[in-house]
């Protein structure tokens, strides 16, 4: 039998999905007999592969590094998995939106930070400004998923209990494409 | 509009008129002052509802109780609109559910629901029609809007992120408590419940922290200070007991 190959991703999110995955403990050797993993932070792996069959992404789209990644994930990949409440809602990334980037990274690295090194000790007042050398810039607002890519299969949950996870991925394997119904809900 | 409808409380003082109808092809009977929704609960037919609470007036807000009338061609929400004789209703035909869920995606948007950090989490009626609609994401931007937290009140708090606006406080706070300390201002969805005269909850001189609104908020918008994420709890029993007890006063 042909194995599933499943990838995985995590884009802005805290990885709390990916530990969902890794808490179904024993019940993951049965499912991973049916998968191969072909991508994800599970696996030592740079690029995504030419094709998988699935790939479950959890978090949502909050830079120009996940946009673009989104975009090659989808057209790689047969079913795509909006995988836990920051991918399906944009959750709590997305609670950075009502304000400007500028002012997000300023109360994130400059403003609570005692010490400024490029402004010499003790000149707290004088905020350096933030330029995106070396990490991807991020786009003004966090946004779920499904907003820049069709999402075939939506798995709510803060994160989806490893119970869901395991019924998700059973289905999957069995070559269903499963709808979620009632099993998770926001915030779950 | 809705038809009209009796605005006077039901006793047996005012007997009115009994009539029959259909309810999903079944034959119900029921008194002209019945709403339609109340009829259909009592005949074990569920119809969802957000704004609608035992023991208060109802207000016809968040129309997720809307039901198919055959004959009209606007769906009509089902709290406040009263069977005629011989009328045909539909709680859940596809057409209705799909308003309904349309209905329930656009409050989402409307507010920043975060139920994985909210205080209501897991005990909250918005995340629970989710469910019960399969609403599993929402197919509409969500608007982000900026809407301020007031934690001016010695006991509780006001997070307008996540009002739904289906006023249950307003009507608790004017018809049970007597105090009339909430009240709602702008239009549309950029309404929101304000205090008094649009001013923090702490220096309100009508509000006698009762406590009574934040009993019957529906989501984590009305909260009590020192809960943290999924902490809430409601209790709601004092509601129908109140009303109770002021039916007998007004028999006497
Ligand atoms: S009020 Fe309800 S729907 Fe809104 S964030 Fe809280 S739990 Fe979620
Ligand atoms: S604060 Fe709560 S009870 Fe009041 S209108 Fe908003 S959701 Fe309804
Ligand atoms: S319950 Fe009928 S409109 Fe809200």
């Amino acid at each position: 039998m042909n194995r599933l190959r499943l990838a995985t991703t995590w884009l802005d999110g805290c990885s709390g999905c990916h530990m969902s995955l890794l808490d179904l403990d024993e019940a993951l050797l049965d499912i991973l007999a049916g998968v191969e993993m072909v991508y994800g932070p599970l696996v030592d792996v740079k690029d995504f592969p030419a094709r998988a069959d699935v790939t479950l992404v959890e978090g949502a789209v909050g830079s120009e590094a996940d946009r673009r990644h989104i975009l090659e994930i989808r057209e790689r990949t047969g079913i795509l998995v909006s995988f836990g409440d920051c991918a399906v809602t944009a959750n709590v990334p997305a609670m950075r939106n009502r304000f400007p980037v500028e002012a997000v990274i300023a109360r994130a690295y400059v403003d609570n930070a005692d010490r400024h090194p490029a402004a010499g000790d003790g000149a707290a007042a004088e905020r350096p400004a933030f330029a995106f050398t070396g990490v991807p810039r991020l786009c003004p607002t966090a946004r779920p998923v499904h907003e820049f890519v069709p999402v075939d299969v939506f798995v709510p949950g803060c994160p989806p209990a490893a119970a869901v996870i395991a019924w998700l991925l059973t289905e999957l394997v069995a070559g269903r494409t499963p709808e979620i119904g009632g099993r998770s809900r926001f915030g779950a | 509009m809705s038809p009209e409808f009796p605005k006077k409380v039901r006793s047996d003082l005012n007997p009115s008129r009994v009539l029959t109808f259909r309810i999903d092809g079944r034959d119900v009977s029921a008194r002209a002052d019945e709403s339609i929704l109340i009829v259909a609960r009592q005949n074990g037919i569920a119809i969802p509802t957000l704004c609608h609470l035992d023991g208060l007036s109802e207000r016809g807000a968040c129309r997720l109780c809307i039901v198919e009338i055959k004959g009209s061609a606007r769906l009509q929400p089902a709290c406040v609109t009263y069977p005629r004789q011989d009328m045909e209703v539909v709680t859940t035909s596809e057409r209705v559910v799909a308003y309904r869920r349309k209905i329930l995606e656009l409050l989402f948007t409307e507010r920043n629901h975060v139920c994985s950090v909210c205080v209501s989490n897991g005990h909250c009626e918005l995340q629970d029609l989710a469910v019960e609609l399969g609403v599993s994401h929402v197919r509409y931007p969500y608007l982000y809007p900026g809407y301020p937290v007031d934690a001016s009140h010695e006991r509780f708090c006001v997070d307008h992120n996540r009002c739904v606006l289906c006023l249950r406080c307003v009507r608790v706070c004017d018809e049970i408590e007597g105090a009339h300390t909430w009240d709602v201002m702008g239009r549309g969805i950029t309404s929101q419940v304000i205090i008094d005269l649009n001013q923090p909850w702490g220096t309100s001189e009508t509000c006698t922290s009762c406590g009574k609104c934040v009993q019957v908020c529906p989501t984590g918008a009305l909260t009590e200070k020192g809960r943290s994420v999924a902490e809430i709890s409601r209790r709601r029993r004092f509601l129908p007991y109140l009303q109770m007890m002021r039916e007998r006063r007004d028999e006497r």
